[in-house]
């Protein structure tokens, strides 16, 4: 809702720079919602056929060969479930403990040195950490007795690393916003440091540490080089049980990535891989729609008063 | 008879130089209010966290001197310092329930010292709300969020918190500075039945409330100690010319 108030008697009139500069503003605004809504038309326009043409029983069948006509998404889907969790699973524990560390824990000289090197690991390329997954991480893993180095698993690593930096530093502003007299109140009546984080820090940062999490996933999901390179590209769907971290498997994205450049323009197999692309637009769309209801619930629950 | 607490030349100085407390000496006895009063940066806040040492949390201050509760050093190596601050409780200037209900705000203390008697805790949360004078108030509602009480009865709940530990000494920053006149002559009153059970070392919102709750003052200012006196004295013929200025209105 916007309301235009006049001017009050007397006050200087509005200049014509200062509108020139709210129109800017406003169209730099609205631009974020037309690309994002200009992407979806295109995907849809590129990808329908996918959905058109293809039976949902074949589109979901478990054989992805597109030179024989076959186009399954569930190796795909599997894979990137695979990969996906791996990550999260290692990758959440971790970034809020060492958010933890960061924000509660570590003396003020040592902060200033952590924070901004784990922003710089947000920087390195995906393609530089996924050949280092190649050169140095795959062999490990072959050597812990896997039939290939190339698995899920090495994925789920390099994108849990990926996406630490962005669950770090977001837990970490998340727990830096709870405020100091919520310490303050739980230490002064003899809880300890940790009883504090525990029951009083982390339940009242739990909004901003869901969006931590929720980012991170976004970002796991979305990765493609080091997936491609690390992940042994076999979109074949392993055998269910623990083994089938440590099976090679092919994501969406990778499959984008290595196949794009090689259809015809037109082809039902080029409109499967945008039908793919819209695939995880509505995935990533869901997790963030998902995280903003999380959060707008509490956000509510707290206006009324009240955080648990 | 041996002072709850004494203060013996105790000096602090924060990491940036600011010399917050100067040489500063005084004993306070069983069961008093002791009020610590005087104009805004003169130390009070910062004196009564060392008193339970929450100034353990404040990165390189630098603190001389000594402080005794029952007669041993609070600083000692022996120490248990949560089990210090379990004895010596603080209420804050802003009411800050704990995010929970005000069952939970209640019983988080007495479970974190490791109290799990289901009955005990009960005991503790009904006796701590009378004594806060919030029981009649809240007592249909103990399991609904402390956030939905008023800034009044926030404040009594945070008394109440520090209460449930049962502990000695109870250390008040100026704990009605955003309550109305109606809430905080009920803190007020709350206090003065406190003093049979407790000390209570408080830094008062005015000199008015100073006079009102005190059996004994301490004047500070720019991180000395003026003066300390019982209150009748203290506000009614004060011995030194800064404290009779500040008393009367002349400054701060």
């Amino acid at each position: 809702m916007t309301t235009v108030q006049s001017p009050p008697p007397g006050a200087p009139s509005r200049r014509p720079g200062e509108i020139v500069i709210e129109a800017l503003i406003v169209l730099a605004g609205a631009s974020t919602v037309i690309i994002v809504a200009l992407i979806f038309i295109f995907l849809l326009r590129e990808g329908i056929n996918t959905f058109l043409d293809i039976p949902l029983r074949q589109l979901f069948g478990q054989r992805w060969y597109p030179i024989e006509g076959y186009y399954g998404l569930l190796p795909l889907l599997v894979g990137t479930a695979l990969v996906t969790v791996g990550a999260v699973i290692i990758a959440v524990p971790l970034g809020i403990v060492a958010a933890i560390y960061l924000g509660e824990i570590a003396p003020t000289w040592l902060r200033e040195i952590l924070k901004p090197l784990i922003e710089i690991l947000a920087g390195i390329p995906s393609i530089v950490l996924g050949f280092l997954g190649w050169v140095a991480l795959a062999p490990i893993i072959q050597n812990l007795g896997a039939p290939t180095g190339l698995t899920a698993f090495t994925g789920s690593l390099l994108l849990a690393y990926m996406s630490l930096p962005t669950i770090i530093s977001i837990s970490e502003d998340a727990l830096y916003a709870v405020p100091k007299e919520y310490r303050d109140g739980s230490l002064a009546i003899g809880a300890t440091q940790w009883q504090t984080i525990w029951r009083v820090v982390l339940p009242a940062a739990r909004s901003g540490l869901v969006i931590a999490v929720m980012l991170g996933i976004g970002r796991v999901i979305g990765e493609t080089m080091a997936v491609l390179l690390v992940t042994g590209n076999a979109a074949n769907i392993p055998a269910f049980g623990p083994g089938m971290f440590f099976s090679p498997v092919r994501t969406m994205t990778a499959t984008i990535a290595a196949e794009m450049g090689e259809v015809a323009q037109g082809s039902l197999h080029y409109n499967v891989l945008f039908g793919i692309g819209l695939i995880l637009f509505l995935i990533t769309f869901t997790v963030n729609w998902l995280a903003a209801r999380l959060v707008g619930v509490n956000g509510a629950r707290r206006s009324r008063g009240g955080l648990l | 008879m041996e002072a709850k607490i004494s203060i013996q030349n105790i000096y602090y100085t924060y990491a940036d130089g600011n010399e917050a407390l100067r040489n500063i000496s005084f004993d306070v006895q069983a069961n008093e209010v002791f009020v610590l009063f005087g104009p805004a940066r003169s130390g009070k806040t910062t004196l009564l966290r060392l008193l339970n040492r929450l100034s353990d949390l404040t990165e390189d201050a630098d603190f001389r001197g000594v402080i005794t509760f029952n007669g041993s050093d609070i600083f000692g190596r022996a120490v248990d310092v949560y089990n210090l601050r379990r004895r010596i409780s603080m209420v804050f200037a802003i009411p800050t329930p704990l995010p929970g209900s005000i069952r939970s705000n209640l019983t988080y203390g007495p479970q974190m010292a490791g109290i799990r008697d289901k009955h005990v805790l009960d005991q503790r949360v009904q006796h701590s709300l009378q004594q806060a004078a919030l029981w009649d108030e809240v007592k249909d509602r103990l399991d609904s969020s402390a956030m939905a009480l008023s800034g009044g009865q926030k404040q009594r709940l945070c008394l109440a918190r520090s209460l449930a530990m049962e502990p000695e000494v109870i250390l008040l920053d100026n704990p009605t500075s955003g309550l109305d006149p109606l809430s905080t002559s009920v803190v007020e009153e709350t206090l003065r039945d406190l003093r049979e059970r407790y000390t209570i070392i408080m830094v008062p919102h005015s000199v008015q409330q100073a006079a009102r709750v005190a059996d004994r003052a301490g004047f500070m200012l720019d991180g000395e100690l003026i003066e300390v006196a019982q209150a009748e004295q203290m506000f009614l013929h004060p011995q030194n010319k800064r404290t009779e200025d500040y008393i009367t209105g002349r400054f701060g």
